[in-house]
């Protein structure tokens, strides 16, 4: 089976900034792939570009077996996207504009059909301008959806959403793909990745860095514990690294965040450093390594305000 | 299991759509119809005809001036008024009667009349002729030749005559370019034209769909003003209707084409409406929209009258007011027609999407 997405050797260059820098990406079909980076790490580069929205400067595209350049109309019949940011026109309804969204499509889902999915159909006749912000991103991807696409791409789906309408959106992903569909997903919600997507790619000044399922990327920490704790006055490094068992220190608001491998052996230990420098503990909390700690040992920066 | 959405091709969707956007937007409406009928009523009302006001003039006192008043008042386009010398000469100097009327001071007693005033006002000599004649007459003057008066007040003549097609072309240029450069500029800038070509839609049939939306509108807006201008202002087209929407339609999407030109390529609003107002501006000016054109040296002229505007406001007024057909606008509206092809077509090739 060909890869239903993959690219290879992509760049694309701003003045200055080298946005996508030599990127190779294979997504198999039914596949669910987390593009996976901070702030202008090229993920909305590298999506519109595989889109086929921007020209790279350099590299090949293959969406379902077929290119841009020869056949453009063929694939934007066969995929659906939803982009970072659009406002879609206010003074339309929902049903409008996704009447409107349908008519460009040779075939596709009945926009009534489609709303009830996604439980709009109480928004029917409501104007786009008067919906709340996770309404009109599932909005979004109705109109992503409702050409019946074979590939979905999705920029940050639910960046600034709510939980509720966050776990919503999960929901219609994961139901297009037990329809067999494949998704292009890009976020910066660790949780998000770790949820929806079978592999990730982590990707940071156009490079990828890391590449895998979340289970196999979080394994390659050494360390699957994070404990991160303040203490009044705040230890030196030093102290903290001394620690047994710790493989990795960083700065963690007004304290530090070390990743363990044993919580057991690590937490009396570190409760005893705090006390042998003759320091108060004020906070101290544990979970299990996430993609955000395999971010933070890979580039030393925090994945959110990188 | 419910009926299913009837699907209508994409141009009729995109053209429906835009229409109820337009129609949602109150105010775009407002612009489009309330101003510019506001601003006719208002010109016409400023520069509708009145009876010529009648010119004041001063009676000095003494002997003869109650006769003289009786006679000058048969006069109707005098305002006589008996006053004192130093009044009435006063009055003169100050502009607030144009012609004093005396008795010759030399020749006492006899009855020589003065007309004093400034030969450089020019109601002045009007005033001093018909005050001459009403007193003439009343002396018993008969004339040696029949003569009858016919005053002419004819419909097509008039200032408002001249306005109204002015406005309707200056508000076919407004509605014209602003339909299209603030939609395409507002929709480059929330990203949706590159959303709508992120879809299967073809290019040609989201513009297709704005000039076929525009055309609604034009018929309804020429519509509205042509018929304010009949039932409020008397402005009769006596030329053909046919003719007229055709003219209309011609110039309408001229500017429509201009429009897109003119966004094709801004990014922002604030971009496109400088570029409009660039570009409108000197056609505001010399288009003959409020007053004739004809004032401008000869040597601009041949350039005024490639104008767009100045091309539709002249066939406009052939058609309305001097009942002209094809023929007689064939160079307006072929020039027109080039106007709108290639600013369309350039539009249409430098055209950002995204
Ligand atoms: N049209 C452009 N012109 C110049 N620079 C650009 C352009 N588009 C993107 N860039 C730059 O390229 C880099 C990558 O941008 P991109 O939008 O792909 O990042 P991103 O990962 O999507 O970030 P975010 O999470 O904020 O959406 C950034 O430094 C950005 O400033
Ligand atoms: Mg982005």
């Amino acid at each position: 089976m060909p890869d239903v997405i993959s690219c290879r050797n992509l760049r694309k260059y701003y003045s200055g900034v080298k946005a996508v820098d030599g990127l190779d990406l294979s997504v198999e079909n039914g596949e669910c792939f987390g593009l996976l980076g901070p702030n202008g790490a090229g993920k909305t580069t590298t999506i519109e570009i595989l889109e086929g929205l921007t020209s790279p400067d350099s590299g090949d595209v293959e969406i379902l077996g077929l290119t841009w350049r020869k056949n453009e109309r063929q694939l934007r019949e066969r995929i659906g996207i939803s982009l970072q940011e659009t406002q879609l026109t206010e003074k339309l309804t929902v049903f409008e504009t996704l009447r409107l969204f349908r008519s460009f499509y040779r075939s596709g889902a009945d926009p009534e059909d489609l709303l009830r999915d996604l439980s709009l159909d109480e928004k029917h006749d409501a104007r786009v301008g008067k919906l709340s912000g996770g309404q009109r991103q599932r909005l979004a991807v109705a109109c992503a959806l409702v050409g019946n696409p074979d590939v979905l791409f999705l920029d940050e789906p639910t960046t600034g959403l709510d939980p509720q309408s966050r776990l919503q959106l999960w929901d219609i992903v994961q139901r297009f793909r037990q329809k067999g569909g494949t998704v292009l997903l890009t976020t910066h919600y660790m949780e998000e990745a770790q949820r929806l997507c079978d592999r990730v790619a982590i990707v940071d000044h156009g490079h990828l860095i890391a590449l895998g399922t979340p289970a196999d990327l979080i394994a390659k920490l050494q360390a699957r514990n994070v404990i991160e704790f303040t203490s009044e006055p705040r230890l030196e490094q030093e102290a903290v690294q001394a620690i047994d068992g710790c493989a990795g220190v960083t700065a963690h608001r007004d304290g530090w965040q070390i990743r363990v491998h044993s919580l057991a052996e690590a937490v009396p230990q570190l409760i005893g450093a705090v006390e042998r420098q003759g320091a108060k503990l004020v906070s101290l909390s544990t979970h299990e390594a996430t993609l955000e700690d395999l971010f933070v040992s890979l580039t030393g920066r925090e994945l959110r305000d990188a | 299991m419910p009926e299913k959405t009837r699907i209508r091709p994409p141009i009729i969707e995109l053209a429906s759509t835009r229409t109820k956007e337009f129609l949602r937007e109150k105010e775009a409406m407002f612009w489009v119809f309330g101003f510019p009928l506001i601003l006719a009523l208002a010109l016409g009302f400023a520069f509708r005809e009145k009876p010529p006001d009648r010119v004041p003039i001063a009676v000095v006192a003494g002997p003869n001036a109650q006769q003289r008043l009786a006679a000058l008042r048969k006069s109707s386009t005098l305002l006589p008024r008996v006053m004192n010398e130093q009044e009435a000469r006063d009055a003169l100097r100050r502009g607030k009667v144009s012609l004093l009327i005396a008795e010759s001071a030399e020749s006492a007693g006899s009855d020589t009349i003065v007309y004093r005033f400034d030969a450089t006002r020019p109601d002045a000599l009007s005033a001093r002729q018909a005050a001459d004649d009403a007193l003439q007459t009343a002396a018993g003057r008969r004339d040696v030749v029949v003569s009858r008066e016919e005053r002419v007040h004819e419909q097509g003549a008039r200032y408002i005559d001249f306005l109204i097609p002015g406005l309707l072309g200056m508000n076919l240029m407004g509605t014209g370019m602003w339909s299209m450069g603030f939609t395409i500029a507002n929709a480059r800038m929330k990203k949706l034209l590159k959303r709508l070509v992120a879809t299967p839609m073809r290019k040609t049939d989201y513009l297709m769909a704005m000039f076929l939306s525009r055309l609604i509108w034009l018929i309804v807006e020429i519509s509205v003003l042509v018929a304010f201008g009949w039932i409020v202002f008397g402005v009769r087209v006596n030329g053909s209707i046919v003719v007229l929407a055709l003219l209309c339609i011609v110039g309408g999407y001229a500017f429509s084409g201009i429009g897109l030109l003119t966004a094709s390529r801004a990014k922002s609003i604030e971009a496109v409406s400088g570029l409009m107002n660039l570009i409108m501006m000197p056609m505001w000016l010399c288009s003959g929209v409020f007053f004739s054109y004809e004032r401008f040296p000869d040597s601009v002229k041949p350039f005024i009258r490639i104008l767009p505007l100045t091309l539709l406001n002249d066939a406009l007024r052939a058609v309305i007011n001097d009942a002209a057909g094809i023929p007689q606008i064939a160079f307006q509206l072929g020039i027109l027609a080039v106007w709108g092809i290639v600013t369309f077509v350039i539009g249409l090739k430098i055209f950002r999407w995204q």
